[in-house]
This record gives C-alpha cells, sequence and structure tokens, in this order.
C-alpha cells in the first residue's frame, strides 16, 4: 500500500532543514553581542566579553526609543483592544449588509504591505498639514494592532455557544451582567492574546513608523539607524536581543493562552 | 394569593438599556460597529484616499512646491527609464522570492500537515510560528552578520575548502557583488528568509483538507507515490500555493528595509516611494510610486481568486 504513514527520509530532511533554515540565524544576534571586536563583523569572534551590556545600559541614546517603543506599544494595544473587540462582537453576532467589505477593511491594513500603509498616512498628513508626533505614530500602529486583536476575538465569539447568554437572560442577567459575568470571563484569555500580540507587533514595527515618526526615534527605529551607520556594534546586538526578547515572551504566551482551541492565536499575521 | 410574574421588575437603567437592544438589536449593532469603522474609515480609507489625491498632483521642478491641480504628469514620471527599471526590479525579485519561498516551504508544509502528531504538531506549529512573528528587524539583523564579508559563511566555506565556489558565484554578473551582504543574492536571501513563513501557513492550511481517502483511492488504482503526489497531491494543494504566493509577493514588493541593509544600491519601489517623501521631498511621485505596488496586487488578487486561493485562505 502507498498510502504510507511514515514520511520519506527526502520530506523529513527536507522538512527539518527547511525548519532550522527559520531558526538558526538568530542564535548569531546572542553570539554576536559577546564578541570582543566592535568594528566588523568577524567570524568566530576573536574574544568574548559581557562588558556590552553594562555599556549599552549606559548609552543614553538608547532609553528614550525604548520609552517611546514601550509607550507607543501599550497605548497601541489599549485603543487596538477596545475596537479590534466591538467590531469582533458586531461581526461574530449578526449578518448585515456590507459585511464581507468590513472584513476586508478590516484586514487591508496588514495584507498591503506596510510601506503603502505608510505612504499613505504620510500624504493624509500632508494634505491636512498634521505635524509628526507620538499620536501620529500611534495613529499607523493602533490601525494595524485592530486586526491582530480582532482576529483572536472574533475566533473566540464563533466558539461560545448562544446558548450561554440565553441561559444567562434566564435567569435574570440583564445585558450588562451577562457580559460582565459570562461573556468577558470567556473572552478574556482570547483578548490577552490579541493584546500580546498587538504589543509584540507594534512594539517591532519599523516601516510604517519611519513615515510616520517624523524627527522621533523608536527602538526599531534606532536599531535601523545603527544597522546603516553602525558604531559598537556588538551594543545593536544587545538591543536587538532586548527587542527579540520583548517580542517573543508575549507571542510564546499567546501561544498558551489559547492552545488547545481550534482558535490557536499566531495564525494569521 | 399574590400573582408571581413571569416577568421580572425592571431593577434600573441597565435592565431598561438591555430591553431596549433585546428590542432592537440593529440599535446595539450600530453601537458596537460605529468606533472601530469611523477609525477605519476616516484614518485608514481617509489615508489610502490622501495617497490617490497626491499622486494626481504633481511637483513644481523649479521650487519644488506641491501644485494642487489634478495632473496625470506625475504617473508618466513612472514610465520613466530609471524609474521602470526599478518597478521591473522589484517585480523580478518578488516573483524569485516567491517560487523559491514555495520550494523551501513545501516540505515543512507537508510534513506539518501529513505527518507531524502530538508533540510533533506543537513543535512544527511553533517552530512556523515564532520566526513568523518574531521582531523583523533582529531577522534582518542576523543575516546581515551571516552573509558579511568576514562573516560565518566566508569562515566556513574557506574551512570545508569551497572559497572558490563563493567567489565564482560572488562574481556573476548582475547578481553578484563584493561579497554576499552587497548583493542581489543576499537581498533574495534574506527576502526569502523573513517572508517564507507566510507561505507555509496557508499551504499547510490546503493540504490538511488533502483527504487521506483520495490517496488511499489513487494508491488502489495503482499509482505509485510520485504519481499520486503529482495528479492528487499537488493539484489540490495549489490554492494554498497562491494563497501564500499573494503575501509573499505583496510583501516583498512593499519591502524597503531589506534592500537598504543587504544588497546592492540599486533600489526597488519601497526605497523609491521612501526616498521621494522623505530627502527629495516628492510626496506626489512617491504616492503615485506607491499606487504601484497596489495596482498590481489588485490584478495578481484578480488571477489568484480564479486559482481558487480565497477558499485556502
Amino acid at each position: 500500500m502507498h498510502s504510507e504513514a511514515r514520511a520519506s527520509t527526502g520530506l523529513k530532511i527536507g522538512a527539518i532543514a527547511g525548519l532550522l533554515f527559520l531558526h538558526l540565524p538568530i542564535l548569531l544576534i546572542f553570539l554576536y553581542a559577546f564578541t570582543t571586536e566592535e568594528r566588523t563583523y568577524q567570524f568566530p569572534p576573536p574574544g568574548l566579553t559581557t562588558e556590552w551590556f553594562a555599556v549599552a545600559w549606559h548609552r543614553e541614546d538608547i532609553w528614550p526609543p525604548l520609552y517611546l517603543s514601550l509607550k507607543v506599544a501599550a497605548v497601541s494595544t489599549a485603543l487596538a483592544m477596545i475596537l479590534g473587540t466591538l467590531i469582533a462582537a458586531a461581526m461574530a453576532r449578526s449578518r448585515f449588509f456590507g459585511r464581507e467589505q468590513i472584513a476586508l477593511l478590516i484586514i487591508l491594513p496588514i495584507a498591503l504591505p506596510g510601506v503603502i500603509t505608510g505612504m499613505s498616512l504620510r500624504s493624509a498628513f500632508a494634505v491636512m498639514d498634521i505635524p509628526f508626533s507620538t499620536f501620529t505614530i500611534v495613529l499607523g500602529h493602533a490601525t494595524f494592532c485592530i486586526v491582530i486583536v480582532y482576529n483572536n476575538a472574533v475566533a473566540r465569539f464563533r466558539r461560545l455557544s448562544g446558548a450561554v447568554f440565553e441561559a444567562s437572560a434566564d435567569l435574570g442577567a440583564n445585558g450588562f451582567q451577562t457580559l460582565r459575568y459570562v461573556l468577558l470571563p470567556n473572552l478574556g484569555s482570547a483578548l490577552l492574546a490579541g493584546g500580546m500580540l498587538a504589543f509584540a507587533l507594534s512594539f517591532d514595527e519599523v516601516i510604517v513608523t519611519t513615515f510616520t515618526a517624523g524627527q522621533q526615534s523608536t527602538l526599531p527605529i534606532w536599531m535601523l539607524n545603527e544597522l546603516v551607520r553602525p558604531r559598537q556594534r556588538p551594543v545593536t546586538n544587545v538591543v536587538a536581543i532586548v527587542v527579540f526578547a520583548t517580542t517573543f515572551v508575549p507571542i510564546l504566551l499567546a501561544y498558551y493562552l489559547t492552545r488547545g482551541g481550534s482558535e490557536t492565536a499566531g495564525g494569521g499575521k | 394569593m399574590t400573582r408571581v410574574s413571569a416577568i421580572l421588575p425592571e431593577r434600573g437603567l441597565a435592565d431598561r438599556l438591555s430591553t431596549l437592544f433585546w428590542r432592537r438589536p440593529k440599535l446595539l449593532l450600530l453601537l458596537l460597529i460605529s468606533p472601530p469603522l469611523i477609525w477605519l474609515g476616516v484614518v485608514y480609507l481617509g489615508s489610502l484616499a490622501a495617497l490617490l489625491l497626491q499622486s494626481f498632483y504633481s511637483i513644481d521642478e523649479f521650487s519644488g512646491v506641491v501644485k494642487e491641480e489634478f495632473t496625470l504628469k506625475t504617473y508618466g514620471e513612472l514610465f520613466r527609464a530609471a524609474n521602470m527599471d526599478i518597478i521591473i526590479r522589484t517585480l523580478l525579485m518578488s516573483a524569485a522570492v516567491t517560487i523559491t519561498s514555495a520550494f523551501v516551504a513545501f516540505p515543512i508544509a507537508y510534513y506539518a500537515a501529513r505527518y507531524a502528531r502530538g508533540r510533533w504538531k506543537a513543535v512544527f506549529y511553533l517552530g512556523i510560528m515564532l520566526p513568523l512573528w518574531s521582531s523583523y528587524l533582529v531577522k534582518v539583523y542576523a543575516w546581515k552578520l551571516i552573509l558579511a564579508k568576514e562573516g560565518i559563511i566566508t569562515w566556513a566555506a574557506e574551512g570545508i575548502g569551497a572559497g572558490f565556489l563563493l567567489d565564482t558565484v560572488l562574481s556573476l554578473p548582475w547578481v553578484g557583488g563584493n561579497s554576499l551582504s552587497t548583493s542581489f543574492i543576499g537581498t533574495w536571501l534574506v527576502f526569502v528568509y523573513v517572508w517564507m513563513p507566510f507561505m507555509i501557513l496557508p499551504m499547510q492550511a490546503s493540504l490538511e483538507r488533502v483527504p487521506l481517502s483520495m490517496l488511499e483511492a489513487s494508491a488502489d488504482l495503482g499509482a505509485s507515490r510520485k504519481q499520486t503526489f503529482r495528479t492528487v497531491v499537488l493539484p489540490l494543494a495549489m490554492p494554498g500555493v497562491i494563497a501564500g504566493s499573494i503575501f509573499t509577493f505583496s510583501l516583498t514588493m512593499g519591502d524597503y528595509i531589506i534592500p537598504q541593509i543587504v544588497g546592492t544600491s540599486a533600489r526597488f519601489i519601497g526605497q523609491a516611494v521612501y526616498q521621494f517623501q522623505g530627502t527629495a521631498g516628492n510626496i506626489p511621485l512617491a504616492a503615485a510610486f506607491a499606487m504601484v505596488p497596489i495596482l498590481i496586487m489588485l490584478v495578481y488578487l484578480a488571477l489568484a481568486k480564479r486559482g481558487g486561493a480565497f477558499d485556502a485562505l
């Protein structure tokens, strides 16, 4: 019989090699944070040191971008969580005219390349004479974070049976009590997962941000400048590790919060 | 005997509102949907409209001031040889990245869909999802370290005595360069690395939907493994491949960070957009350039729809 239950060796090697290709490069970021060579990317590193972590800590130009990134990510995530949950609630509970178009509108900001979203916002700011500020960065970030929260919330809404709401109403709860005691506890982990993914996406975003930040620097923009005009290269690696960890941890948590369901987080970015 | 009503007495505003929403579900829907729709409508659609508007403006060549009058002149500038080069170069790169991604992604998607069980299913899921979500700039930076002239690839090639092979590849016309990090080969590798995970997920989804009974039927009818793969699995997986290609093609076309960090000085569409709006201050031309990927993607999506790609999403 040919419909075998075991994979051929070629396929196995292809799959494993593919996964390694996806994961090994990141390890170099960690290695180069400890190198003693600061002017080139020499491999193997001539020596190892931990001094760059201290140097990075005392570099004054790193802290303001870090604070700005955290601030932007926090505000954008909060906005996206409110807007994304509202639209998920509307889309999950009813069929109405224009529903398909709205679904398209929600995914458009991340379906189109970032340069288009960025350039569109830039054009709008130019047309309306809006000066660049933290607010303009947040406008962009919240827009593409909505879909992340929406995806997580709408999947959970679909899985929730309508019967629990009817039971709640039969037992005398009004709409707000049902929201507080039935809906939110059921929705909680999906919202948290969506929020964390949105935070990770915003914290790391660089393409749209370069169009909306003006003179301000978020941490990814700081990194981009260091990549184009490097100085103290291992310090960039230290920051890269921080950025990597700040996005990695929420993603992993989001996965553990939603796994097991049919709507595991991260399916659509 | 006291009469007990089946309907509880109203307990205040919250109850009255609940009743109102129950009687008029459209009202609740409107309340839920207006804030996000206003946001997306104003901020996002408004911006896209502004982009379209700006692309019909032009810039005064002497003063550098934007002339706010309708003109097709800016679009005409796209057809200059230098700008056409940028568009063609970007399209070729997007096509190369998409095709390579399909080949690299397929074994991963196929294994994850058909053979990975239990623990391995989770390993594959995380193994695909983490690179997809992890920091974009960190991924690009990792490749700058790898591809550098003094980096790990040169070291490894010389270590196994294949330094001449690397030199041969780098001396190739057009795609070669001084080092991997300043050549089109380097740009292409990084593009594949960064955007390939977006190909895996839709591919895997469509492969998971290939019914096992069909594979058994194919085997029962005497088809070899290869024949089954070519005539049953591959055609059924095609919508997933096309759906994945939408992402890799579109994302490569719009990217301007990767070619800026790894590659030659030859520009791609994204870089042209960024430079025209920034240092050159020519927002109309930048906007017209940004319309190019939108138009190409509209055509691409229309073709993909015919290929049934949307059923795989």
